[in-house]
Parts: structure tokens; C-alpha cells; sequence
């Protein structure tokens, strides 16, 4: 028995040690080996209603790449990790493909908890992420590229629309939003905002619930008189599955979306697919993409969604529809493969170095990198939620909105470069740049 | 309004799409003319190729012109506009049609049709398959503004008396005085009691801005009298800075109106506070009863019990995904019904196949219970996600959607109401079972003492699976009555797990007058805390306090509000 046991270890550790040995020397010899992409979205819990679309998007990027030659030559491998809404799992499942399957670029992340959990693993081991989500800014990282809409992208245009003619010149605002880092920065923007647009103190309300909150009569109760005398409008940063008991209760209470518009940031098509669309006919949301954006590229790009689901037999295959955060995962994809042709290698540093300033286009029209914050200059929709699901496109920004991680009504003399030499997130100081130690950031501030 | 054919023609455009279009529509108009009910006028049709048109101008005149004909085939076509639903069409010979898309619902389901604008027969069925169709928009914000407007005044006349009254309160908050002979009219048409205070209101509004100080006096008076908690933040205005009343009668009316409106509101707040304590309350009460017959007369932690809701909840859906594939639409909101025994019995069979596989093995041993059945909520959970996936909602049957107004401003919604009356019953239900009945009897004999309930006969394996099996269903019916209020999604019995222990552990165990006590009475303190501590965090510090509360409840009194005096189920 011992000599088995013996000659079993000895091939077992022929064979584990031998095998990387042999992969190096396959490489070593040119063989076009695939390149790792890791993809890293929650595919169970809370999340999972919005994030699994993410995933399946970016499986049909990565095969409409292989099937076109691939990047520089070798096809794309991707590797899917399942956080599962678990915001320190994002953190180690990060550290996996970063130190384990070394991946040169992972695309990942949805809410801020888990990008914040991720980031010291990305700057540690100069990982880089692509994040497609829009989020409350406050942040440039050196490995994290954001192709998801920074507050003057998304939450700011949406303010002034309501704020302008065509949004009925709204004076009251109530801002309600889940618990944590998004909604209280945002909010804490929007409000800084408002009140240098001349919009009284007692105008502003902000209410906050936790996560997996159900009931809603008395803050539905509160937005009721608020908005009694019209000239108001709700500003809703919940996430989740709160926003199901959040609207029934808000139609069942009688409240008309003409007289009394949400603007949502965190409802589009894909959640809109599992909720009741009768509570939610006539409210609104804003965002740098919808379905209904009317380019025949777009169209084709949602046909071969649907196609793509129904061919890989995905839930709900025939339903399935695009939505900003998909499409914007799928143009991270494309935005990471011009950046590596651009370089001619995969390599991070090489990657940072050809993104600025690169025009990608997108079926919906071309956007572009922003030269220094790592972010992406794109163009704001707002649309009105109709009875299919869909947005009727209400309002369309005259053109690409620049990027602003830093707000200028909160951090007027802060900005972010990582261009020439630059390190990152500075303070303007006596007409001099004071750059800060990215590790002394506060968290949502 | 404007007589029909008040208007002069419309220059057609030389345009050859203008021309084809305008032809096929005349045609096609002259077509319908005989088979259609109403007669419609040439104009329309014109009006209608103007609207669809590129041309801005032609657009705002079609719009402008459609808003003051007002009849019946212009309130279709402008209604279809702002909806989303007019369409250019066009269709494979070439031709370029305006219609409307619509969905229906059928015999077996709903389908896309495409209708005729002008006489509104349906054309053909329309597949997402299908192309050709682009959506008419409006392309300048006047002609949104003019289709705004019209179709506010419309439906001052709309048939249901929700659109009637929003109508009528934004035309008060607009305060435009050209909306009064609009509002009087619709005032002296109007039967519904909440239309016609909306309708008072707008016109008493409208009149607080009126050059003469008599009339602005009657309209705060009017105001006053009717409590209208629409035209507060208006009165208050008027009261103090810059846009302050000048004449002292008016000012003092007005300032006599403030007042009982924010009586009058304290109270409607007060009314408020309380249907919605009772309404958590009675939501509590669901989920804590099931779980007090199981943990409070048997004794087993069933941390499973969540995920009874859950499939409760589920249930309920498959029954509505059963209904809306099968039956034809008119029947489909009874599946709700259907669904409330159902739910009661699956679960309830669920429960009763727990009991005999897992918990009758593990009975004086709470801690092999609680791992156990929390193992038990976690397969529960992940077959739920793999079978149902994420994405799942239940809408509300149509009777349940919606509310009563029983007071100004006061809307207590049907499905709440649904729910505090489901939970009586229920309450009642197990009440009488566990009081009158021969089976009910047997359970409190094996609760109370088991020894001696074998002893005189009883089989108490079969009454432990029996009461497993009843409070396992009472779960179910709480789920199946929680997807009318929230989301259904695997996680949801996490959601409501810590909330029915908590009724449970503060009733005490052993009776159900301690659940009732504590789910109305936890639900009406988080309800008057949340407006208390307000805040931005109100509901967060609510729930944070009540439970702070509880546990110093709990230092005091371990066993409940109500102790129970009995033996808990030892092992066989």
C-alpha cells in the first residue's frame, strides 16, 4: 500500500508541477493563447435581478470577438466569478482573479459597496477594472475605468430638467433613497445644487430607508402633502426590490405621476421586466442610454441580444431587453479591445496609457475617454416609463456631457488627471495642484 | 369649444410623401366614412397628415386644431400621441400610413394591434417580429405645451374620476383664470363627491388671485370651508414675505382657513397613523401567527418559516402565470382568490412533510431544530432562485388596486384594507379551531402535557404533524397576501423572519392573545415613531429604536407579554 501511496505523490506532483511548466514553454513557442478577461458580477441575492444581464451581454461581446478574429490575434477567455450580493466575497473573489487567474482587465462591480470593497485589491495588485454602473462620483482611481455616469451625467441633468420649462419649473424637492453610499452622496450634491439654484431650505427633503424596506405608507404619506400645491417632484435613489412596494404604495395612495414625477436612477428596462409597469406608467428616469434610442446600430444591437438569449436558452429569453448599465458593459468590452490594439499589448499599464482621449463607437453613437479622470464623456437621455417597460425619450442632452467625478458644487477646486505624470485626485491650492493620498479619501464624505 | 370646421384647411405640402399620404388617408377616410359609426370630417384626416409630418409648424396647428375640435376621434388621436402609440406605418407595398399601435387583451391573451386613428377599427395584429413602424413624436416643447394643455381640459371630462380630479387640482395649481368656465362646467356635470371638492378647490385657487378683494375673500372662505389641503401651501404664502395678502378682511379669511386646514390635517395625520399601524400591524399579525402555533404551542424554532411566506408567494404566482396562460383575460384577476386557499394548502402540506421527515425527530432539542430547519430555509431559498430565477412580480388583481378616499387627502388603499380583514379572519379562524374543536382540543391537551394526552389516546405524532402542517399554511397565506404589498423574490422570507420572531418572542409563547397584543401593538409604535423621530432616517431609527425597546423589554420580561403556563413538547 505504502509503495502505491508513494508512486501516486510522486505523479501527482509530476503532473502539478510539470503542467505550468509545459503551458510556459506552449507560450514561449508563440502558441496564441487565449487572454483571460474576468468578469465579476453577482449572479445570486439581492443583486442578481440587475447584474446577471451584465454577464450575459458581455458572454455575446466576448463571442462576436472571438468570432471576428479576436484581440491582437488570440481570443478571449472569460472567466465569471458569482459574488453573490456579498460586498467582502466581491473583494476575495477580485483577489482570486487578480493574483490567481491573473487577468489583465475584469469587468465588474454594480453597487458602490462593492466597488469601494474591491478597489484596495485593484490598486494593490494594479489590477484594472472596468466599471459599467452609474455612480455618485468622489472617486478616481488609477485601475478602475468608469463607464458608468458620474453625478453631473446623470443625476445633475435630470435636476435641471425640472428645474427648466420643459420639466414644469419644479420648486420642492424630495429626495428619498436607500440607506448607504450612492443616495447620501448624491443627495448631498443635488441639495448643494439646489440651493445655489435659489431653491429654499424648507423646499428640500431628504428621506432614507434601509435596504429590503417594504413599507412605504408613511413616507408616501409625507411625498402626499409635500407635493400638495403642485411644483414638486421626487428624486428616488432607492435600490433594489425596494422600489416594487415604494410605487404600488405610491399609486394605490393615489398619487398621478403627472402631478407628482419620480425621476429615478436605479429603475431601467431590465428591472422594469419584473415589476408591475401599472403603478409606474408616466414617472421618469434618466440615463446615457435606453432601449428605445432610435439608431438602426441600436436596433441591431438589441435584436442580437434577444437573439443571443434565446439561442443560449438564458431565463426569460424572450423578454430580454438592454438597458444602460448592459450596454455599457458591453461597450467597457469594446473600449478595453481598441485600448489593447491601440497598445499592442495587454498589459495595464500599457492599457491606461492608450485610453485617453479614445473615441469609441457604440450602437448608439460614438462616445469618448475622458484625457485624464478615467472616466467617459456620453450623452444624457431622460426618458418616461411607458406601459411596455420601455422609455419614451422625453429629453436628449445637445451633446456629449463631460465627465466630472469631482461635483463642482461640492469639491469646487477638486479635479482628477492621471495624464502626464499626473497622480490622480488634486485640490487646487493656491493656484497650485496639492494632490491627495488616494488611501486619505473618506468614503462617501 | 371650437365649432368643427371653425378652421380653414391646411395647405397641403407639394411634398410627394405629403401627397401619397394625404390621398391614401382621403381615400381610406372616404372608405371608412360608410363603414364607420361616426362620421369623421375630412379635416381630421388632413389634421392627422400634418401631425405626423416633419414640419413643426404644420405640427403645433395640427395639434392646436385637433385640441379645440374635442370631439371623440380628436381625443383618440391626441390621447394615442401622448401615450406613445401613433405611428408612421410603413407597410411592405410602400404606402405610409398613420396608426395607432395598441395592445389588446384577447380571448388568449394580450396582442399588439395596430388601429385606424380616424375609425378606430383594427387594422391588423402587429408582432415585435414585425418592422416598419415609427413612432410620431413631437418636435418642438410648444407643441408638447399645446398637447399638454388640451388634453388637460379634456380630461376634465375624462371617464374615470381619478383623471378627473388630478385634472382639475394641476388646473388650481396652475391658476390660470382662462381654466374657470372649463371647471364650472365640468363642476355641474360632476356626480363624484372627491371630483367635485378637487373641482371647488382648483376654482377657489384660482379665484385666491383674482384683482378683486371680495372675490379672493369668498375663495379663502371657500377653501376654509372645504378643507382643502391642496391650496395650504398657497394660503401660507399669502400670509407672510413678499407675496403676502395686502387687505386686512382677505388676510384675516385667509388666516382663518389656515387654520382649520391644519386642524384639520393634524387629524387626517392622526387617521393616517393609525390605519397604518394597523395595517403593519395586521401584516405582523399574518406572519407571526403561523409561527406562534409552531414555536409558541409546539415549541420547535422554525427558522424555515420565512420561506413558507415565500412559497406561499410563489404559489400565488404560478396560479397567476396559470391564469393568464389558460383563461381568457376577463377571468384573470380571480386567480388572487384562487390563489388564497391554495397557497393555504400547499404550504400547509409542505409543512406537514417538514414535520414528518425532519422536526419529528428533533423535538426537545431546539438547537438541532434551529440548524436544522435553517438548513432547510437555505434549500428552500436557492430551488426558489433556480426555478423561478429573480425576476418575478405578481400584479395585483384589479379590485384590489387603487383606494377609497374617506377623507380629503386620505387614501386608504384596498389591498391594506384586504389584508387587515384577511388577517381577522384568520385570527378568528384559528381561534375557533383551537377553542371549539375536537382537533384543536387535542393539539393544547399535546401541548400541555404529552404524557398524559398519549395516555388517554391521543396520537401525537399525528396531532404534531397536523399543527405543523396549520401553522405552516397561516404562513402561506401570509405570503400569498404579501405580494400584494412588496416584491416576491427568493430572499423574501429573510426580509420577515426577524419580524415574526419578534412578535412572537414579545406575545409570548403559549397564547394567541399575546401575538395579537404585540404584532398591533409593534406595528402601530414603529408607525407613530417613523413621523417622530423624522429626520432624514425615519424609518431606519424607527425600526433601530423599536428594537433597542424590545430587548430591554425582553431583560425585564423573558417570556412575553403574555407567559404561556404549560410544558413545551418533550421528546418522545
Amino acid at each position: 500500500m505504502k509503495r502505491w501511496g508513494m508512486t501516486a505523490v510522486a505523479v501527482g506532483l509530476l503532473i502539478s508541477l510539470g503542467y505550468p511548466v509545459f503551458r510556459g514553454l506552449a507560450r514561449a513557442a508563440g502558441g496564441s493563447d487565449p487572454i483571460k478577461i474576468g468578469i465579476l458580477h453577482s449572479l445570486s441575492g439581492t443583486m442578481a435581478i440587475s447584474e446577471t444581464s451584465i454577464k450575459d451581454v458581455m458572454m455575446m461581446g466576448v463571442e462576436e470577438i472571438n468570432t471576428s478574429g479576436g484581440v491582437l490575434g488570440r481570443k478571449l477567455e472569460p472567466i465569471v466569478e458569482d459574488p453573490a450580493s456579498n460586498w467582502d466575497l466581491f473583494a476575495e473573489k477580485a483577489k482570486k482573479l487578480l493574483q490567481q487567474d491573473k487577468v489583465p482587465v475584469v469587468f465588474g462591480c454594480w453597487t458602490s459597496v462593492s466597488r469601494k470593497s474591491v478597489l484596495p485589491v485593484f490598486e494593490k495588485n494594479d489590477g484594472l477594472l472596468f466599471y459599467p454602473v452609474q455612480y455618485e462620483g468622489e472617486e478616481c482611481s488609477r485601475n478602475v475605468v468608469y463607464t458608468g455616469a458620474a453625478v453631473n451625467q446623470q443625476a445633475i441633468p435630470a435636476v435641471e430638467y425640472f428645474l427648466g420649462k420643459e420639466g414644469g419649473q419644479k420648486k420642492k424637492f424630495y429626495l428619498v433613497g436607500t440607506d448607504y453610499v450612492y443616495p447620501r452622496t448624491t443627495n448631498k450634491i443635488l441639495r448643494a445644487m439646489l440651493l445655489a439654484k435659489g431653491i429654499s431650505k424648507d423646499d428640500i427633503a431628504e428621506e432614507y430607508t434601509p435596504f429590503h424596506h417594504q413599507d412605504y405608507q408613511t413616507i408616501i404619506a409625507k411625498i402626499k402633502r409635500f407635493c400638495a400645491g403642485g411644483k414638486a417632484a421626487v428624486i428616488n435613489t432607492i435600490n433594489g426590490d425596494s422600489n416594487v412596494p415604494f410605487f404600488k404604495e405610491l399609486a394605490n395612495q393615489g398619487i398621478k405621476a403627472d402631478d407628482c414625477p419620480v425621476m429615478s436612477f436605479s429603475v431601467a428596462e431590465d428591472e422594469l421586466r419584473g415589476v408591475d409597469t401599472k403603478t409606474l406608467v408616466g414617472h421618469l428616469a434618466a440615463w446615457n442610454y435606453f432601449e428605445s434610442v432610435d439608431a438602426p446600430a441600436n436596433k441591431d444591437f438589441v435584436k442580437r441580444f434577444k437573439a443571443f438569449a434565446q439561442k443560449n436558452h438564458l431565463p426569460d429569453a424572450s423578454k430580454r431587453v438592454t438597458d444602460d448599465p448592459i450596454f455599457w458593459g458591453y461597450v467597457g468590452l469594446f473600449t478595453w479591445k481598441a485600448a489593447v490594439e491601440k497598445a499592442g499589448s495587454t498589459d495595464v499599464e500599457a492599457v491606461l496609457r492608450a485610453l485617453p482621449g479614445l473615441e469609441i463607437p457604440t450602437p448608439a453613437g460614438p462616445i469618448v475617454v475622458d484625457q485624464k479622470n478615467h472616466h467617459t464623456a456620453k450623452p444624457v437621455y431622460i426618458g418616461r416609463i411607458m406601459p411596455n417597460g420601455q422609455f419614451d425619450i422625453i429629453y436628449k442632452s445637445p451633446g456629449l456631457v463631460q465627465p466630472q467625478p469631482w461635483s463642482q458644487y461640492t469639491y469646487a477646486e477638486r479635479s482628477c488627471d492621471w495624464s502626464q505624470g499626473g497622480k490622480g485626485s488634486y485640490d487646487m491650492i493656491g493656484g497650485k495642484r496639492v494632490y491627495l493620498d488616494p488611501a486619505a479619501l473618506p468614503i462617501g464624505s | 369649444m371650437v365649432e368643427p370646421g371653425g378652421r380653414a384647411l391646411l395647405r397641403k405640402r407639394p411634398g410627394g410623401v405629403g401627397w401619397m399620404l394625404g390621398l391614401l388617408l382621403l381615400a381610406s377616410g372616404g372608405a371608412q366614412i360608410s363603414a364607420a359609426e361616426t362620421v369623421v370630417p375630412q379635416e381630421t384626416a388632413e389634421l392627422l397628415q400634418g401631425l405626423a409630418g416633419p414640419e413643426v409648424a404644420l405640427q403645433e396647428k395640427a395639434v392646436a386644431a385637433l385640441a379645440d375640435r374635442g370631439d371623440p376621434p380628436a381625443l383618440f388621436i391626441l390621447k394615442a400621441l401622448e401615450e406613445g402609440g401613433l405611428n408612421l406605418w410603413t407597410t411592405p407595398s410602400g404606402e405610409h400610413r398613420v396608426v395607432i399601435l395598441r395592445t389588446d387583451e384577447g380571448p388568449s391573451g394580450s396582442r399588439n394591434v395596430l388601429v385606424d386613428p380616424l375609425s378606430a377599427t383594427v387594422l391588423r395584429e402587429w408582432s415585435d417580429s414585425d418592422e416598419g413602424l415609427a413612432p410620431v413624436s413631437l418636435h418642438s416643447s410648444e407643441a408638447r405645451r399645446l398637447l399638454h394643455l388640451a388634453l388637460e381640459r379634456l380630461k376634465l371630462f375624462d371617464p374615470s374620476p381619478g383623471v378627473r380630479s388630478a385634472a382639475a387640482t394641476r388646473m388650481g395649481n396652475e391658476g390660470e383664470a382662462s381654466a374657470i368656465p372649463q371647471l364650472a362646467r365640468a363642476l355641474s356635470l360632476e356626480r363624484d363627491r372627491w371630483t367635485r371638492h378637487a373641482m371647488e378647490g382648483a376654482i377657489a385657487q384660482i379665484h385666491l388671485i383674482d384683482p378683486d378683494p371680495a372675490v379672493r375673500k369668498e375663495a379663502a372662505i371657500t377653501l376654509g370651508r372645504i378643507r382643502s389641503v391642496e391650496a395650504l401651501p398657497q394660503l401660507r404664502a399669502l400670509l407672510v414675505g413678499a407675496t403676502a395678502e395686502t387687505d386686512a378682511g382677505v388676510r384675516e379669511a385667509v388666516g382663518a382657513s389656515v387654520r382649520k386646514i391644519e386642524t384639520y390635517q393634524s387629524f387626517e395625520q392622526l387617521l393616517e397613523t393609525l390605519f397604518s399601524g394597523l395595517s403593519l400591524g395586521s401584516i405582523l399579525l399574518m406572519m407571526g401567527l403561523g409561527l406562534a402555533i409552531i414555536f409558541g404551542l409546539m415549541g420547535v424554532i422554525n427558522m424555515a418559516h420565512g420561506e413558507m411566506m415565500m412559497v406561499g408567494a410563489y404559489a400565488t404566482f404560478t396560479l397567476q402565470e396559470l391564469f393568464a396562460s389558460h383563461l381568457p383575460s376577463a377571468y384573470q384577476d380571480l386567480y388572487f382568490l384562487a390563489a388564497i386557499p391554495f397557497s393555504f394548502l400547499i404550504t400547509a402540506l409542505g409543512g406537514l412533510l417538514l414535520e414528518k421527515s425532519i422536526i419529528r425527530f428533533l423535538y426537545g432539542r431546539p438547537l438541532e431544530t434551529l440548524l436544522a430547519t435553517w438548513g432547510v430555509s437555505l434549500v428552500l431559498q436557492q430551488a426558489a432562485r433556480w426555478y423561478f430565477g429573480d425576476l418575478t412580480s405578481v400584479n395585483a388583481p384589479g379590485f384590489l388596486r387603487g383606494g377609497v378616499q374617506v377623507m380629503a387627502g386620505l387614501v386608504l388603499p384596498y389591498n391594506r384594507i384586504f389584508i387587515i380583514v384577511l388577517s381577522a379572519l384568520g385570527l378568528w379562524a384559528v381561534h375557533l379551531l383551537l377553542s371549539r374543536s375536537r382537533w384543536g382540543l387535542k393539539m393544547r391537551a399535546v401541548t400541555q402535557n404529552r404524557d398524559m394526552s398519549a395516555c388517554l389516546g391521543i396520537s401525537t405524532r399525528r396531532v404534531d404533524g397536523w399543527t405543523f402542517a396549520l401553522g405552516a399554511g397561516l404562513a402561506g397565506l401570509a405570503g400569498c397576501a404579501l405580494t400584494l404589498i412588496g416584491n416576491v423574490d427568493p430572499e423574501m422570507g429573510k426580509t420577515y423572519i426577524v419580524d415574526s420572531f419578534m412578535v412572537v418572542v414579545v406575545g409570548g409563547v403559549g397564547k394567541l392573545a399575546g401575538t395579537v397584543v404585540s404584532a398591533l401593538g409593534i406595528g402601530m409604535l414603529n408607525k407613530i415613531l417613523e413621523p417622530m423621530i423624522g429626520g432624514t432616517g425615519g424609518a431606519i431609527y424607527a425600526k433601530l429604536f423599536l428594537l433597542a425597546g424590545i430587548i430591554l423589554f425582553l431583560q425585564r420580561k423573558p417570556s412575553g407579554l403574555f407567559p404561556g403556563k404549560g410544558r413545551a413538547v418533550e421528546s418522545p
